[in-house]
């Protein structure tokens, strides 16, 4: 049904018509009682730490929406491109669309230039995006990967600020594993090292806060390949649910048993012949 | 003189520095067709980046011409902002969807993807608009 108040084809893009009513609503219902429903945040520990051959990324799984755990197995390292690996704190939502658009740019980019991305690149690409948005987009990343010039290790803020560091912790658990970082951490170590390392850290992280938590996820990215150790550690407090609550029979005790006959009477008998061909 | 048709000939190229007011016919607010308006709502944004949204295209051309102006010259910017015209003519009907092949190529965004890109598609949005009013609205004789 044609409306005849519209008059140009809608922008593409972010739609601000709701929140004048959000705003509106708020001022109605409520002087502060009643308030819109808070987007999924991930209270969250990520690490990353730079080794001799490459980067190892780590993260918690847990996924919270206020003080409920919304989701145990939250998969928080995300894919970007062959060599780069991405993991995101913050607002859950904003972190997966956000590393989803920087891998189609990146993939289009490999596809026209036959190259593979370079970590700047997706650092740049990033950083316009996210300061375009002025904050609003909620999402703290770590990107860790290799490229031609070397193994890199990358923080960018919700705002579009970066920093280049050799190990890095961020998320709400990011002090204790942070702590843990900068007791041990050392320059050029190896693969095994590299990946206690961050274990040790995402587990400090999981045991002071309350936001992270369940297991803990590894990637080590290297120039031959990439390996995503899903999860590598898992909580102790698995529980173990049934899952089929079927009773066997004999459960319930049986008292008394009394069986009575019906007495059917045959009244009228039709036969119908069907065709089996 | 139409100031109406000129102001539509215009209505691309002007950037608007606040919400368009709900101006209709005579430049009194339109209710009808806008529904009730309110002065505050038009004067302030509800959402701090409704306004660098609206604006953010028309924004950064203006300074990659103005970079571009300091660096080459008068003549680059005029160039290229002979090309935006033209590309910018080779439009469908208002009601309809063009692809913007051309203006893309130019701009560089045709191998890049946005959020312009995956939200809030016009090809698929849930309110169509009337065909007739559509074009009479564009050419300015509404």
């Amino acid at each position: 049904m044609a409306l005849s108040c519209i008059f140009e084809t809608p922008v593409s893009g972010f739609n601000f018509d709701n929140s004048a009513r959000n705003a509106g609503l708020e001022n109605v219902l409520g002087d502060g009682k009643v308030k819109t429903p808070r987007p999924l945040k991930t209270g969250t520990t990520i690490a990353g730490v730079v080794y001799k051959d490459g980067v190892v990324l780590g993260a918690d799984t847990r996924a919270t929406s206020s003080e409920v755990v919304a989701d145990k197995m939250c998969a928080k390292i995300h894919y970007i491109a062959p060599n780069i690996y991405c993991c995101g704190a913050g607002t859950a939502a904003d972190t997966e669309k956000t590393t989803d658009l920087l891998s189609s740019n990146l993939t289009i980019f490999s596809m026209n230039s036959g190259r593979n991305p370079r970590l700047s690149m997706a650092v740049n690409i990033l950083q316009d995006m996210l300061f375009r948005y002025r904050g609003q987009i909620g999402a703290h990343l770590i990107l860790g990967g290799v490229d031609c010039t070397g193994n890199h290790l990358y923080t960018v803020g919700p705002y579009g600020d970066m920093d280049k560091v050799p190990y890095l912790a961020m998320g709400s658990g990011d002090l204790a594993a942070m702590g843990i970082l900068e007791d041990r951490f050392k320059p050029n170590m190896e693969i095994e090292d590299a990946k206690t390392l961050v274990r040790d850290a995402i587990h400090a992280g999981i045991m002071s806060d309350l936001g992270s938590g369940n297991n803990i996820d590894i990637c080590v990215i290297t120039r031959d390949g990439v390996d995503y150790i899903r999860p590598y550690q898992e909580s102790e407090f698995q529980e173990k649910r049934q899952r089929k609550y079927k009773y066997r029979p004999g459960t319930t005790p049986v008292l008394t048993e009394k069986v009575i006959h019906l007495e059917v009477e045959l009244v009228e008998e039709t036969v119908q012949k069907m065709e089996t061909a | 003189m139409n100031t109406r048709g000129l102001r539509s000939q215009l209505k691309d190229s002007v950037p608007v520095t606040g919400l368009a007011p709900q101006a209709g016919a005579y430049g009194v607010p339109d209710t009808m067709r806008r529904g009730f308006s309110s002065v505050k709502n038009e004067l302030l944004p509800s959402h701090p980046l409704e306004l660098s949204e609206k604006n953010f295209q028309l924004n950064q051309d203006k300074m990659n011409f103005s970079t571009l102006r300091n660096i080459q010259g008068l003549h680059a910017p005029l160039k290229l902002q002979m090309e935006y015209r033209a590309a910018r003519q080779i439009q469908r009907l208002p009601f309809l969807q063009s692809s913007n092949l051309a203006i893309d190529t130019l701009r560089g965004t045709d191998d890049m993807i946005g959020f312009e890109d995956i939200l809030n598609d016009p090809g698929q949005s849930e309110m169509m608009g009337e065909p007739h009013m559509m074009v009479e609205y564009k050419m300015g004789l509404l």
